[in-house]
């Protein structure tokens, strides 16, 4: 298609929308004014068209559907046929299934860990220096790169070449000068999944160090000083101070991190496919979604197994909403 | 001034461990995308700083470039076709003995004939006898090569591999999938805060529950519906519009969220006291709140856009692969699948892809992070 012709799809696209609210509000002016008495329906008739498309779209893309993958994960492959946990008992038994179930918990360890980590040690370092805010653009910048380009820029970096050859990736050509054997990263299984999980936390530390940045400096600076005057080490404020400041912080972090690395799909997806032992849910659910005209019963069995992941942190945050309301 | 501590030293040292560690995969890959693609095969970027020493062959011109000068048959030309700014410094004639002679040296072939080769790759080939062959001579040369770059790839990425389209659909996809939950989003928002209604406490309970639903979830019903709706209709099931509208109800709990924060703490009375005015609520919204969340949307647009645009499953689940639907994330995808070795595809086109999130990244950062940290608050 042509620049034309998708700007002009692009633009009738959004017009429609606000158009929509434009004109419906309007016209309800328009008869409000007619009637001139107060027109009694005027404020229900007004929250209908302002809730009114957001609630379909959240209708059917989110409500609707939970409940309909929930209903076809006790059917068949063409959802016709109810087969009860038939199913469930296939992924216990299959073991892509299980595997992908500990790969899953192993991001869950590992990448919200470090990247948590990662961000708090470099947004303490960052605050202390000079050209700090230089070092926490560059660390952040990975925030905006897909996973896809990241998986690219990463691939690069594993690049295998055979021993007697130069190496044209920076892993190998270290691994090279430092006398070693150059390796084909991943493909060695288990290893593999750690060097994926790097390229998550190369690109999660840059979310954590914003965040904890930002929350660095509601830290009373009295306090800080308080402690210094009274001779306590650096590293002792960090961890006796600090950390136990940032207590909701950390945990706000960890659960962004942790619903992001659920979800982890096109990183394996680029890099690996799920070859060498590497799948996980995400990429299991979308290889069943398509494999042999694709399967709703067992990729729905797997997305479901992702909800129940993030169950407990639903949980929280609606008991955290609730706390708020009442204040 | 500040006291240059042992402690403050190793500070910086380490921060700047780290800050090296985050910019080289990044760094490597640009300069990738710049160099020529033979050297970029057989060398590691880090060595494309340093003059490097290569050993090549090229051929001479064939009988059609010669001239004759008193009794001698001469071919005078360059190896390297142009002036290339590398720096032979030896050279042969047979594979044998590719470094046998020095630059400016005569060097003779078997058939007798008599070759000079200069160090900036002119060359004099003498003959007795007329040149009768229409191909010329090998000539194997050692030459230093000083650090090079080139557009070229960008070139082909964009025109022949078809990323410059893609790049256009990842606009058509990114612009509304951006826009459309942004209006319907501010309104819906401005109804949580603002407005009265029946099941009000549990729509929003219900947008925190949705924020953290993983999109999965909704991939096999959406699929299925626009299977049935496209076969009903006769439309394709994949297409511009059910890609947005998937964006937009994946994008929707978030954005309504942010939008929800933020308006409430917009101050009261500024809306009572429109009301009193006689202002509706349209009113109320098109001329206070709208000028009055412009930052707050800022924030939003950037979020959503980079996340459309970086996303890589819905536009698998819900666009088709043929090149004028295909988004960036997928191409890319695919180039990693066939040209897997042409790292002057991947490096370039991996770089093309990452070209508007970085320039957002840098020329809006402050509003990136500000709906980071905003949406970090909660959720």
């Amino acid at each position: 298609m042509s620049i034309f012709s998708l700007a002009l799809t692009v633009l009738i696209g959004v017009l429609v929308f606000v158009a929509f609210f434009h004109f419906s509000n309007f016209l309800l002016d328009y008869f409000q004014v007619k009637k001139s008495k107060k027109f009694a329906w005027e404020n229900s008739i007004r929250v209908v068209i302002f809730i009114g498309p957001a609630f379909i779209v959240l209708f059917v893309f989110i409500i609707y559907p939970v409940f309909e993958t929930i209903r076809l994960s006790f059917y068949d492959k063409l959802g016709d046929n109810f087969v009860g946990l038939y199913n469930y008992a296939w992924a216990i038994k299959d073991p892509d299934f299980k595997r992908s179930i500990i790969n899953n918990l192993g991001w869950l360890i590992v990448v919200p860990t470090l990247s948590t980590f990662f961000g708090l040690v470099i947004a303490n370092l960052a605050d202390r220096i000079w050209w700090g805010s230089i070092a926490k653009s560059i660390i952040f910048m990975p925030m905006a790169i897909s996973f896809v380009g990241a998986g690219v820029i990463w691939k690069f970096m594993y690049d295998y070449r055979g021993p007697g050859d130069q190496q044209i990736g920076l892993l190998n050509a270290i691994a090279v000068a430092l006398g070693f054997e150059p390796q084909a990263w991943l493909t060695i299984p288990i290893w593999n999944n750690f060097f994926l999980m790097a390229i998550m936390i190369w690109i999660q530390t840059g979310l954590a160090l914003v965040i904890f940045s930002a929350a660095l400096r509601t830290i009373p600076k009295e306090t800080l000083d308080a402690a210094r005057i009274d001779g306590a080490s650096e590293l002792k404020i960090f961890w006796k101070i600090i950390i136990p400041y940032l207590e909701q912080t950390i945990l706000v972090i960890w659960t962004i991190i942790t619903l992001l690395v659920l979800k982890v799909f096109d990183i394996i997806y680029a890099m690996t496919n799920g070859q060498w032992q590497t799948e996980v849910l995400a990429n299991l659910m979308y290889d069943w979604m398509f494999r042999g005209g694709g399967d709703t019963g067992r990729g729905s069995v797997l997305a479901f197994c992702i909800l129940i992941g993030v169950i407990p942190i639903l949980a929280w945050n609606l008991y955290r909403h609730k706390q708020d309301q009442k204040v | 001034m500040k006291k240059i501590t042992l402690s403050s030293l190793f500070s910086q040292l380490l921060l700047l461990i780290f800050v090296i560690a985050w910019i080289a995969p990044t760094f490597g890959l640009f300069i990738s995308s710049l160099r020529d693609k033979d050297v970029l095969a057989i060398s590691g970027w880090w060595t494309s700083f340093a003059t490097t020493e290569v050993n090549e062959i090229y051929r001479t011109e064939g009988k059609d470039a010669q001239v004759k000068e008193g009794d001698y048959y001469f071919i005078k030309s360059n190896l390297f076709g142009e002036d290339k700014g590398k720096q032979i410094f030896r050279f042969g004639v047979t594979s044998k003995n590719i470094d046998e002679y020095q630059v400016g040296e005569s060097a003779l072939f078997k058939d007798g004939t008599e070759i000079t080769v200069l160090e900036n790759g002119d060359y004099i080939w003498k003959s007795q006898e007329e040149f009768k062959k229409k191909k010329g001579k090998r000539v194997f040369v050692s030459a230093k090569s000083p650090p090079s770059f080139t557009l070229d790839n960008y070139k082909e990425v964009l025109f022949k591999e078809g990323l410059g389209q893609a790049f256009l659909n990842t606009f058509a996809v990114a612009l509304p999938s951006t826009l459309i939950p942004l209006i319907i989003c501010s309104f819906f928002a401005y109804a949580l805060t603002w407005m009265k209604f029946y099941g009000r406490d549990i729509l929003l309970a219900t947008i925190i529950a949705s924020l953290v639903v993983p999109l999965q979830m909704s991939l096999i019903p959406i699929l299925t519906i626009y299977n049935d709706f496209g076969a009903l209709f006769g439309v394709a099931a994949k297409s511009y519009p059910g890609i947005w509208m998937a964006h937009t109800g994946f994008g929707l709990a978030s954005t309504t969220f942010l939008l929800w924060n933020f308006l409430k703490s917009l101050p009261q009375e500024m809306m009572e006291a429109a009301k009193v005015d006689g202002a509706t609520h349209y009113d109320t919204f098109i001329k206070i709140v709208v000028p009055l969340s412009i930052p707050a949307f800022a924030s939003i647009f950037i979020l959503q856009f980079l996340w459309v645009w970086n996303d890589l499953l819905v536009g698998l689940v819900f666009l088709d692969k043929h090149p004028s639907e295909i988004i960036l994330t997928a191409k890319l995808k695919e180039l990693l699948g066939s040209r897997g070795e042409n790292w002057e595809i991947l490096t370039t086109g991996a770089f093309v892809s990452m070209t508007v999130p970085l320039f957002i990244f840098f020329s809006l950062q402050r509003y990136f992070i500000r709906g980071l940290v905003a949406g970090s608050i909660k959720g």
